[in-house]
């Protein structure tokens, strides 16, 4: 009697964990039913994780204002980020990486010509792909990214303009030099922080 | 000493059993136009460094062997596949504009740099995946050439 309660008993439990396993692998079969062409399955992972984050206050700037606006709501949480890095706060990147995932997502080029759109496109792609990595590495990584978003950014404002007066800024030291934008002329340096808070030079104005 | 005994009986029906769920397969018969290789002139060492290191997870086309075949390391592999593909494609490089792919082989040197990829995990039954340092400066060095040129 007790080898049967046994044998029973170990069964169901069989059955239980293969069942659990089996459902697992069953959602995962779902969103990856194409297993040849399961780049675009894959895409929208990455937006959903970084959805959450406080970007209510941007949504409301961004109402109906047209194209500039959100252009001007980029390079806003572009600076905050920046000043994130300049201030060592690798922590407070994160959050302002995934603010600046939404508002460069919501940026809309269609006001723009063809040419500028196709441009524009190519640049927010990049630069939403770098923001993310921002919202969930490590400061050195943080920095490494913030450099090619940068160009992307300064590249951005090239087409879309700004009302602001920008410094574009230059540390010859950093990755074999490397550029950013900021609204003070005076440099602190997004790449060293307070290791190297001043090292840099303004190398153009904007407006 | 019997609820050991039955707790191994349970893993070892259990291991059995999710054998036989089956798992997506990365494989492709065709290498696609828009393949790295096809669109850069590719030295024979690098290309076959590539392939080893990267391609299992970055193409459309993992090499199986036996041990990866195996639940539950198939379905590890199987995460970490759609994970790299997302991030980057060797199949589908050309379909990225020339600043993306400016920006991608940055990330790549960078990876290599810091030794993040090829992934530990990875490397600890691909032995032959992991780059030595004489590996590593010849990949960057010809990666950075690249970057330069496009």
């Amino acid at each position: 009697m007790k080898t049967v309660k046994r044998t029973v008993g170990i069964a169901f439990l069989a059955l239980v964990t293969v069942a659990f396993v089996s459902c697992k692998d069953g959602n995962k079969d779902h969103d990856n039913s194409d297993g040849h062409h399961d780049n675009e399955a894959s895409a929208p992972m990455s937006s959903e994780m970084h959805q959450e984050g406080d970007t209510d206050v941007n949504k409301d700037m961004a109402t109906n204002e047209g194209q500039d606006a959100k252009a001007e709501i980029i390079l806003k949480d572009y600076f905050n980020l920046k000043d994130a890095l300049v201030a060592d706060d690798s922590d407070k990147a994160h959050t302002l990486g995934t603010t600046l995932v939404a508002s460069l997502k919501d940026f809309d080029s269609a006001a723009y010509s063809k040419g500028q759109q196709e441009e524009l496109n190519d640049i927010l792609v990049d630069a939403i792909e770098h923001a993310e990595h921002i919202s969930e590495s490590p400061m050195e990584h943080q920095r490494e990214h913030f450099k090619i978003l940068s160009k992307d950014v300064i590249d951005m404002v090239a087409i879309t303009g700004t009302a602001t007066k920008l410094y574009e800024q230059f540390c010859p030291m950093y990755d074999g030099g490397s550029a950013w934008l900021s609204t003070n002329k005076e440099v602190r340096n997004p790449y060293y922080g307070s290791s190297m808070l001043k090292c840099g030079k303004v190398q153009r104005e904007i407006n | 000493m019997r609820i050991v005994k039955i707790i191994v009986i349970v893993l070892l029906v259990a291991f059995v059993g999710i054998q036989f769920i089956p798992t997506t397969r990365n494989q492709s018969e065709t290498v696609p136009q828009s393949d790295f290789m096809q669109v850069h002139r590719v030295p024979e060492a690098i290309q076959e460094k590539l392939q080893t290191s990267c391609y299992d997870c970055h193409s459309n086309n993992t090499q199986y062997p036996w041990y990866n075949k195996i639940q539950p390391v198939a379905w590890f592999l199987e995460d970490h596949i759609k994970e790299g593909k997302a991030e980057l494609n060797f199949n589908e490089w050309d379909s990225l504009s020339s600043r993306r792919k400016a920006s991608k082989l940055r990330s790549i040197i960078k990876q290599i740099e810091s030794g993040e990829m090829p992934l530990d995990s990875y490397t600890i039954i691909h032995k032959d995946a992991e780059f030595s340092e004489e590996e590593a400066e010849n990949m960057i060095n010809w990666i950075t050439r690249l970057k330069d040129s496009l």
